[in-house]
């Protein structure tokens, strides 16, 4: 018989009953809340008379709607305000554990589960949000579920679940100096398409993704939901068992001894079975720079954008014919000759120490472009925006002319105050370059943060590699 | 919910791929707390001319008249004839609330983002998935003719063309047998309640670590 796959092995590991259909009543061990899709959770549960089934497996903090500039008076629109209040009264009614706005710990559910070691090895994991793949990076099964799942949860602490399929994606090689976990990334959507991933579980493998850092896994895993995929996993390694120790709910004494001897087998077996595999070099990764409307409109920064003339699916030609009249680029040219009106440097996708120490070693003794209206950097967390504060890369950011913001999701969706204007272009760390993503009209360019500050500093986009430090 | 009875339905084609659940309902209109009343919001980008706000009155916002679901041929469509890869990007259960309080109750599509179909099932969308030719053929009948509508069959798991001839498709049987009976599933759930406990109790001896951390 072959080995198991990791995915294999935390699946099986959770199975509460395997039913005949074909689904199974899979447990889950940890769900993580926000303001956006938790209150008609709670709602319901209220109308049906229900208590949640462990208090202990959740943990809540408002991100989306939060604003990231002066926090001192109230949030100034009257809805946000509202939802960010009711996750408040929810989570003190029922009795859940939540990191308010003004809390040092609050931030991006994606960024504060791991730091404070809500996220573990070997945990299912689920938050109503897509990006909650983040988590797989831990050798977690970890993925995006609707309201009425987050309501189930609340309730029965459990999934109705049918195992996907098994995609591994190995990135060999080594990557270049300035390639950074997001061009991995995104090089990968743009190799099998942002419903590549469709039904699958993917992991990620391979020593480039060995080489990551936790926060690079991250990224990496943050964006399987923009190939497709509902989860995305890396293996357990020293580095993963390294990022947990003394953090605040990880295990500690005998309990921690116990957990890296189980979490020490989160990994496929050598001669486990794959239903899919892909492969990339990593050496051949450039620095990526999304042009259209999808996460899978990608280039190296050196290519021209495509012809949909030279496109033979004419669905696909008939999308880039309309991602090019949206984002008033034209074929043939280089994101070099694209200005953009803003950069954000943030998201759950790109707002980790890692990230903002990434931007700041650009961005040190230069200034934002004075084409640029506007450049900012949102910490994930508010802890990350101490640390960062600690190493003096504020210092350097607002030197340099960028806007030092509190933490939250921001200019990723703009559900908060920060967002684009109409037609405008921005170089965005984040995951989503859709239509309207980050403001009305807007136009995304999803990019590495050492490319977003280039962007700033040039006042194009610009190959990283050519900025000498 | 309620139960899903077989109906025959006006089909608006959508005729465009990866249709986003940004598009399908814009980021401002997740503020709200409740699970109803995004119907006028649905495809506001592409639907207004204008940018739309939270709590506004829509009837007087300027139309975009090429926008199919503005057009009159289409007025109470209920079959949504879509492209590959609906309803792909976030996990928001807006985008289902925001296509059936429009009153869609189907979705036709070559395929479906993995979040969004399965959130479709638990608020009495059904997803069905069609070959592409089919699909290519339905965009061309649609297309021929005014009025053109089907007939939905779920219990058979059969669409019904106005020639009388029939498409069958697939559906999970434990997602049929919720959508058809009306199900709540968390109460389904709560019928293994033992089997949670006991499952639970096991695990706290190989992993208690994953117990009593966060309080």
């Amino acid at each position: 018989m072959a080995g198991k796959t990791l995915y294999d092995k935390l699946w099986d590991a959770h199975v509460v009953k395997q039913r005949e259909d074909g689904t199974a009543l899979i447990y889950i061990d940890r769900q993580l809340l926000h303001e956006v899709t938790s209150p008609q959770a709670f709602e319901g549960l209220r109308l049906a008379g229900r208590k949640p089934w462990r208090l202990d497996a959740n943990i809540a903090t408002p991100d989306h709607n939060v604003p990231t500039t002066d926090r001192s008076g109230p949030i100034a629109d009257e809805v946000s305000r509202i939802q960010v209040q009711t996750l408040d009264d929810n989570c003190d009614e029922f009795g859940i554990v939540e990191f308010k706005m003004h809390d040092a710990r609050q931030g991006i559910v994606h960024v504060v589960g791991p730091e404070q070691g809500a996220t573990l090895p070997g945990m299912t994991i689920v938050c109503g949000d897509s990006h909650t793949a983040t988590h797989g990076a831990f050798g977690a099964l970890a993925h995006g579920i609707g309201t009425s799942e987050v309501e189930h949860v609340l309730a029965t602490q459990c999934l109705i679940q049918k195992k996907m399929k098994s995609l591994q994606i190995k990135v060999n090689g080594v990557l270049g100096a300035g390639v950074t976990a997001k061009d991995v990334v995104l090089a990968i959507i743009a190799k099998i398409g942002t419903a590549g991933g469709t039904g699958y579980a993917i992991e990620f493998a391979g020593p480039v993704i060995e080489s990551l850092s936790m926060e690079g896994r991250m990224t990496v895993c943050n964006m399987a939901i923009e190939a497709g995929a509902r989860a995305g996993m890396v293996a357990v390694d020293e580095k993963t068992i390294e990022y947990f120790k003394g953090r605040t709910y990880a295990p500690k004494g005998g309990q921690w001894d116990r957990a890296v001897e189980y979490w020490n087998t989160l990994h496929s077996d050598a001669d486990a079975q794959f239903d899919a595999v892909v492969e990339l070099d990593g050496a051949a990764i450039k620095p990526q720079v999304s042009w259209g409307t999808s996460p899978e409109m990608v280039v190296a920064i050196d290519e021209p954008l495509p012809d949909p003339d030279a496109e033979s699916d004419p669905v696909k030609a008939e999308g880039m014919r309309r991602a090019y009249h949206y984002m008033g680029l034209k074929p043939g040219i280089t994101m070099a000759d694209v200005v953009p009106d803003r950069v954000f440097i943030g998201s759950c996708t790109n707002s980790r120490i890692e990230d903002l120490r990434a931007a700041a070693a650009v961005a040190k003794g230069r200034k934002v472009s004075s084409k640029i209206k506007q450049a900012m950097v949102v910490p994930g967390s508010g802890l990350v925006k101490q640390q960062a504060e600690d190493e003096g890369l504020d210092k350097i950011f607002v030197e340099a002319g960028f806007e030092w913001r509190e933490p939250g999701c921001s200019m990723c969706l703009a559900m908060n105050a920060d967002r684009l204007g109409d037609g405008e272009h921005c170089a965005s760390t984040s995951n989503r370059n859709f239509e309207g993503r980050q403001g009305y009209g807007g136009r995304t360019h999803l990019v590495s943060p050492a490319m977003a500050a280039a962007a700033a500093i040039t006042g194009h986009f610009v190959d990283v590699r050519e900025l000498s430090h | 919910m309620e139960k899903y009875t077989q109906f025959e339905g006006i089909v608006a084609p959508l005729d465009r791929a990866n249709v986003d659940t940004d598009l399908i309902i814009p980021k401002q209109f997740l503020k709200s707390i409740k699970r109803t009343g995004f119907g006028p919001n649905l495809f506001d980008e592409l639907r207004y001319l204008d940018e739309g706000q939270p709590g506004q009155d829509c009837t007087n916002r300027p139309i975009n008249p090429d926008f199919v679901l503005n057009q009159p041929r289409y007025k109470g469509a209920s079959v949504l004839l879509a492209r590959r890869n609906f309803g792909c990007g976030s996990s928001r259960e807006h985008a289902p609330w925001a296509l059936t309080d429009f009153g869609f109750r189907t979705v036709l599509a070559p395929s479906f983002a993995d979040i969004f179909f399965n959130n479709s099932f638990k608020n009495g969308l059904l997803p069905i998935v069609l070959a592409e030719d089919i699909i290519e053929d339905l965009f061309k009948q649609v297309a021929a003719h005014e009025g053109y509508a089907l007939t939905i069959d779920l219990a058979n798991q059969q669409i019904r063309k106005p020639d009388g001839s029939v498409i069958e498709f697939e559906v999970d049987p434990f997602r049929k047998h919720c959508l058809i009976e009306g199900l709540d599933d968390i109460g389904l759930t709560l019928q293994d309640a033992d089997l949670i406990k006991d499952y639970e109790a096991a695990r706290r001896q190989t992993a208690p670590w994953l117990f009593d951390a966060i309080k």
